[in-house]
């Protein structure tokens, strides 16, 4: 980026507003009285970032007084926060962007953080934008890497880019804080360090309810959908040509029970109208990211492959041991999937049977 | 009623490449194509038209050639199309692309009053969903973003009731106008224009305005100069060569084991997670 | 309300442009109607550009219109097993201050052509197919139904450029199916390479570029040609036999270009390439005895839709633009007289194009396809025969000349006997006469 000739004054006093900045921030997101694991990740994450700038890590709480706050506040610093900055007031009950953003911007003014992480969730992304403009900063978007270049101090954030045909570096340098999205579990879960202990320092959100045009008229959660919400789930056990007879696809809903999983299927199976088209997972139908993808009797055609790569772990049942599949699933089980998956079910319920001993 | 939608010329990214010794993205001869998010937030003001008979204006922001994204989004049925076109623009990041569009949206609503604004999720070139809220922000709209559904608009009331996405469910928002709403994917299906779509699309002088024209009034806020992050490396990432770890078992309960053991010890924490969840719902 | 034009043109590639370039700027209301997405999207050309036929339309094209290289070099070369037998013809004459061909890549090309026809005035609607065309009782074209709601749109004359299927044509039943023996599918890919690697590959400078015409045992005995073409940053590589052939010879389009790219004479000039485009689509090679009849009460037939393809010498586009203009012309009188474009009237056209190459370089060839059919072994044998005799001549091995003679010779005579040599020589000439 070509430097223009700043007069050497503007351009100092630009670079020392800039080092007023200090600190690095995670926001943790609190929502009905359960926090997204992407925050105690971020935590870790900037744990690192402070140390190897030598600042203080913070975490950002903003929730309604009557959720869980203090126990949020503890596993903040258990898990590395020097301090966590908390604005509790009933209007945060439900997520709208005006007070969250509002509320936020105030503490950044305040307290100038130099580095601020939020979760890729649909809130984090939604306020992170929000937040960033408002801040006329640069923000980066699910990021996948973020290190920091001690020669300028500045982070450098790696993102895919083009649907993640590409990655790219980028680096804020002259705007702050600067910001950074991060997906669910890209980044490892720090340890919990029982008993550590920092600081709290609460703050009020400046904002009244009727100031706020948006009002939240309901909250359905994703268990009670009527229709599968394949995106957005964390377990998922999908069927395809395989599996033969429609009849089949019972061994499969009997895993998904025992797993609380979401059911998919190949397109084929929707053509054949084994299900309906929000259960087809590919290129044409959902892109899904969860936990856990069990695959049985798929191929593992390019078209679907594409759907399931964001998997975290991919476990393929397949008759046929070349099956193009294998190439990119993590665990591969040759087989007659119609005797694989009953003996799965029964082997995952006993598992999962409450108070099982050992891990 | 008056909507305006924001869509991008975006190069298709299957057929983008890395050049091997430069690193740099080769988009020569590499086909350019409407955002395809933006298509569902084109087809849901499109639906808007049909129901209020609504005008929907379409604007982009981009070199000259994004006019060709503008003439494909004419024949869906849109009644005007306005080119954001200037050298200053170049470069710009997500920042600094709200700053222009939103200065050209408020300049068109001088003449033409709106009363919702329609981005698509996010590119796929830029993936940063953040130039409709950067926009909304910036003009003071209600930002409504992961909307699948709008279940009720009142234009006399000036009250709109929309579905979005949050994170592990649907949350029901109602809000006023104007307001600006990114569309999740999936929710509809672009239509294929008529005959008089096509010659109106054919007819349709497309407005070109360059930043003076579009009401920026800080030029420095615009493309390079205006954008806070700066790309320093584009690169491809490493292939995955690792094909997935076969399961030795004599018998289907034997595999199942072995394969349980290995995902748990590769994932500790998932059999707790699926422990929470199935005795929730047992 | 349904629309009308004074003429409609189905179709934006060589021909359709032509025509509708022509009828514009003599300010004639022109829809030019295009199914692809932009003009060019759906054509697969190889790509030579003949420069005279555009001359008549755009006299200083070479300013504005996108060319890759022109050519210096022609090969042709007979291709056998194991390397290929040829003559190239090189000289400065190509580096005249108007050269007379170029490479060109058709999505460019036609982009650009077509928006010559909207500056002359024409209406281009692309992303829309002509599904059938309308007719009076008399069965006079009267205009297109298109696929879009609402798509009947009328017209004085419909200017039929809608290439080698000739869809709307043949559905009106104006002209016979087409004939599998006489029309050729072609396989086509898009080889990139830097520049200068293709210069120093080709031995050519910046601008120039090579043209590779090929015959031979590729095409497994079948009647069929190959080429290739270099362009500014990739090789256009094609290969293509007759469609009759094809269903017969158990062959497949993708199947011929990948032999065609593992022989040994194109492999090296391939090296290191990446290939970015597969297409494949059909050429008219019926020649002058399957060109139909080409006008009727309210239509004319232009390009490839009228079979108006030499294949011999790769020319498709050059007579497209030929044929466009001239009907174009034929239309543009009569309107400038009042007269209406009945099958009598627009006979003109026919007359006009008999006077050209177009009617004459056909008839010329008027035997060749029966001749490629009669003997396939043009494709297969001579080539190796050719091949070969070329090798044991070369061959330094102390074998004096006169005897590598006798037995070359003699290797002909047992493949085709002393007759069928002769009857070769004299099909194959009276063929080029
Ligand atoms: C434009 C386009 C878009 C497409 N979009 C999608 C999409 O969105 N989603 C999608 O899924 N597909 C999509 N497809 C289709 C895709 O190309 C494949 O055809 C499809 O995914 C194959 O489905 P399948 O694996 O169920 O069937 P098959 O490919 O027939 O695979 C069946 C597999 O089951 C194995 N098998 C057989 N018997 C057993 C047994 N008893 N036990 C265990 N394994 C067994 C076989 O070895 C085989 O590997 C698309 C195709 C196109 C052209
Ligand atoms: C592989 C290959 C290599 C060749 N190489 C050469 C060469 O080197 N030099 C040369 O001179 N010629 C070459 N030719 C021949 C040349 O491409 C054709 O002769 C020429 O393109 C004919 O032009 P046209 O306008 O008649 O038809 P086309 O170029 O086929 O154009 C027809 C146009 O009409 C459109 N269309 C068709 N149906 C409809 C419809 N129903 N509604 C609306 N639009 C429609 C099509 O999308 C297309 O854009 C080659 C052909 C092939 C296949
Ligand atoms: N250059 C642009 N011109 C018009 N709209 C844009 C542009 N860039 C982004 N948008 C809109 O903003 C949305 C999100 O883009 P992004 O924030 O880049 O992911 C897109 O879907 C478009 O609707």
């Amino acid at each position: 980026m070509t430097e223009q000739a700043k007069p050497a004054s503007s351009r100092a006093k630009q670079d020392e507003a800039l080092l007023a900045y200090k600190g690095v921030w995670v926001s943790i997101e609190l929502e009905r009285g359960h926090v997204h694991p992407v925050s105690w990740e971020l935590i870790g994450k900037g744990r690192q970032l402070a140390d190897t700038l030598g600042v203080p890590l913070s975490g950002i709480l903003l929730a309604p007084p009557d959720a869980p706050i203090q126990e949020t506040v503890a596993d903040a610093h258990a898990y590395g926060a020097d301090t966590v900055y908390v604005m509790a007031d009933p209007i945060l009950a439900e997520y709208r962007t005006q007070p969250y953003a509002k509320g936020m911007v105030d503490l950044i003014k305040k307290y100038q953080p130099e580095i601020l992480l939020i979760g890729a969730t649909t809130l984090g992304r939604d306020l992170a934008s929000a937040v960033a403009t408002d801040m006329e900063t640069g923000l980066t978007a699910d990021c996948t890497e973020l290190d920091i270049d001690l020669s300028t101090r500045s982070m450098a954030a790696t993102r895919p880019t083009f649907g993640g045909t590409l990655l790219c570096t980028i680096h804020t340098l002259k705007a702050r804080p600067q910001m950074a999205t991060v997906r669910p579990r890209v980044m490892p879960m720090p340890e919990h360090q029982q008993g550590r202990t920092g600081e709290t320092i609460m703050a009020k959100l400046e904002i009244a309810e009727d100031d706020i045009i948006t009002k939240v008229l309901s909250f359905i959660p994703d268990r009670d959908q009527d229709t599968a919400q394949l995106a957005f789930a964390d377990y998922i056990v999908a069927g395809g040509r395989g599996l033969g007879k429609l009849e089949n696809f019972q061994l499969l809903r009997d895993l998904a029970d025992v797993l609380g999983a979401e059911i998919g299927c190949t397109r084929p199976i929707v053509q054949a109208g084994g299900m309906t088209i929000d259960h087809q997972i590919g290129q044409t139908g959902k892109t899904i990211r969860p936990k856990l993808y069990i695959a049985a009797g798929i191929s593992g055609a390019i078209q679907h492959r594409v759907g399931v790569e964001g998997a975290d772990c991919i476990i393929a049942i397949n008759a046929d041991p070349n099956a193009p599949i294998f190439d990119f699933a993590h665990y591969g089980i040759v087989g007659d999937a119609l005797t694989i998956l009953p003996a799965l079910t029964d082997a995952f319920r006993r598992r999962l049977a409450a108070g099982q001993a050992g891990r | 009623m008056h909507v305006i939608v924001c869509i991008k010329q975006v190069p298709d990214s299957a057929q983008i490449r890395v050049h091997p010794v430069t690193n740099t993205i080769m988009r020569q001869g590499v086909p350019t194509i409407i955002n395809p998010y933006d298509l569902f937030a084109l087809e849901e003001a499109l639906k808007l038209k049909d129901r209020f008979g609504a005008k929907v204006t379409v604007i982009t922001m981009g070199p000259p050639m994004a006019d060709q994204a503008l003439r494909k989004a004419l024949t869906f049925g849109c009644d005007d199309a306005i080119l954001l076109s200037d050298r200053v623009f170049a470069g710009a990041d997500t920042l600094a692309t709200s700053y222009a569009l939103a200065s050209a949206i408020a300049k068109i609503g001088e003449t033409q009053p709106f009363d919702l604004v329609f981005c698509g999720k996010q590119t796929i070139d830029g993936d940063t969903a953040q130039v409709g809220p950067g926009i909304a922000k910036r003009l003071g709209l209600n930002q409504l973003t992961y909307v699948w559904k709008i279940e009720s608009l009142d234009i006399n009331a000036r009250e709109i009731v929309v579905q979005r996405r949050a994170e592990g469910g649907v949350q029901t928002l109602k809000t006023a106008l104007p307001a600006l709403i990114t569309m999740l994917e999936d929710t509809n299906e672009i239509r294929f224009g008529t005959m008089d779509d096509a010659f109106r699309a054919a007819r349709t002088e497309l407005t070109l305005w360059n930043a003076a024209a579009a009401g920026v009034t800080d030029p420095s806020k615009c493309g390079l100069k205006g954008s806070p992050t700066q790309v320093k490396k584009v690169f491809a990432p490493p292939p995955r060569a690792v094909k997935a770890t076969q399961i030795k078992g004599d018998s289907p309960a034997a595999n199942a084991e072995h394969v349980i053991d290995a995902l748990f010890s590769a994932h500790p924490g998932m059999q707790d997670d699926l422990r929470a969840r199935t005795t929730q719902n047992p | 309300m349904s629309e009308k034009f004074d003429a409609i043109v189905v179709g934006a590639g060589p021909a359709g442009n032509a025509a509708a370039i022509v009828m514009a700027r003599a300010g004639m209301n022109v829809l030019l109607l295009e199914r692809g997405e932009y003009p060019g999207s759906k054509n697969v050309m190889g790509a030579i550009l003949y420069s005279n036929a555009l001359e008549k339309i755009i006299p200083d094209f070479r300013e504005s219109a996108p060319l890759e290289r022109h050519i210096v070099e022609q090969r042709v070369w007979m291709l056998s097993e194991k390397g290929h037998v040829g003559g190239s013809f090189r000289s400065d004459e190509f580096n005249v201050e108007k050269p007379d061909r170029y490479a060109i890549i058709r999505v460019a090309f036609d982009r650009w052509f077509s928006n010559k026809a909207k500056e002359a005035g024409a209406l281009l609607i692309c992303d829309t197919v002509a599904k059938s065309l309308l007719q009076d009782d008399q069965g006079r074209v009267i205009g297109v139904k298109t696929d879009r709601e609402g798509g009947d749109i009328y017209a004085d004359v419909v200017v039929l450029a809608d290439g080698v299927n000739s869809m709307l044509a043949r559905q009106a039943g104006f002209r016979a199916e087409l004939d599998p023996a006489n029309t050729a599918l072609v396989a086509k890919e898009m080889h990139f390479l830097p520049p200068d690697v293709i210069q120093s590959r080709f031995n050519i400078g910046e601008k120039d570029g090579v043209a590779i015409e090929m015959v031979g045992s590729l095409t497994k005995g079948k009647i069929g040609m190959g080429f290739l073409y270099t362009n500014k940053e990739s090789i256009a590589l094609g290969i293509g036999c007759m469609v009759g052939d094809f269903q017969e010879g158990g062959l497949t389009p993708y199947g011929l270009i990948d032999d065609l790219k593992a022989h040994p004479s194109i492999k090296p000039l391939l090296a290191g390439s990446e290939v970015k485009e597969y297409s494949a689509h059909l050429i008219p090679e019926g020649g002058y005895k399957a060109v139909p009849k080409i006008f009727g009460d309210g239509w004319v037939l232009v390009g490839d839709s009228a079979g108006l393809v030499n294949s011999i010498h790769r020319e498709g586009s050059n007579m497209a633009m030929t044929s466009g203009r001239l009907a174009a012309e034929t239309i543009r009188t009569l309107k400038a007289e009042g007269k209406p474009f009945s099958a009598a009237n627009l006979s003109a056209y026919r007359k006009a194009l008999d006077e050209t190459y177009v009617i004459k370089d056909l008839k010329k060839y008027e035997g060749m396809p029966g001749f490629l059919h009669g003997n396939r072994q043009i494709f297969s044998l001579y080539p190796e025969l050719m091949a070969g005799a070329a090798a044991t001549m070369l061959k330094v091995d102390g074998v004096d000349k006169k005897t590598k003679e006798r037995e070359i010779f003699k290797t002909f005579r047992q493949s085709r006997g002393l007759f069928g040599l002769l009857g070769d020589a004299i099909k194959f000439a009276r063929a080029f006469r």
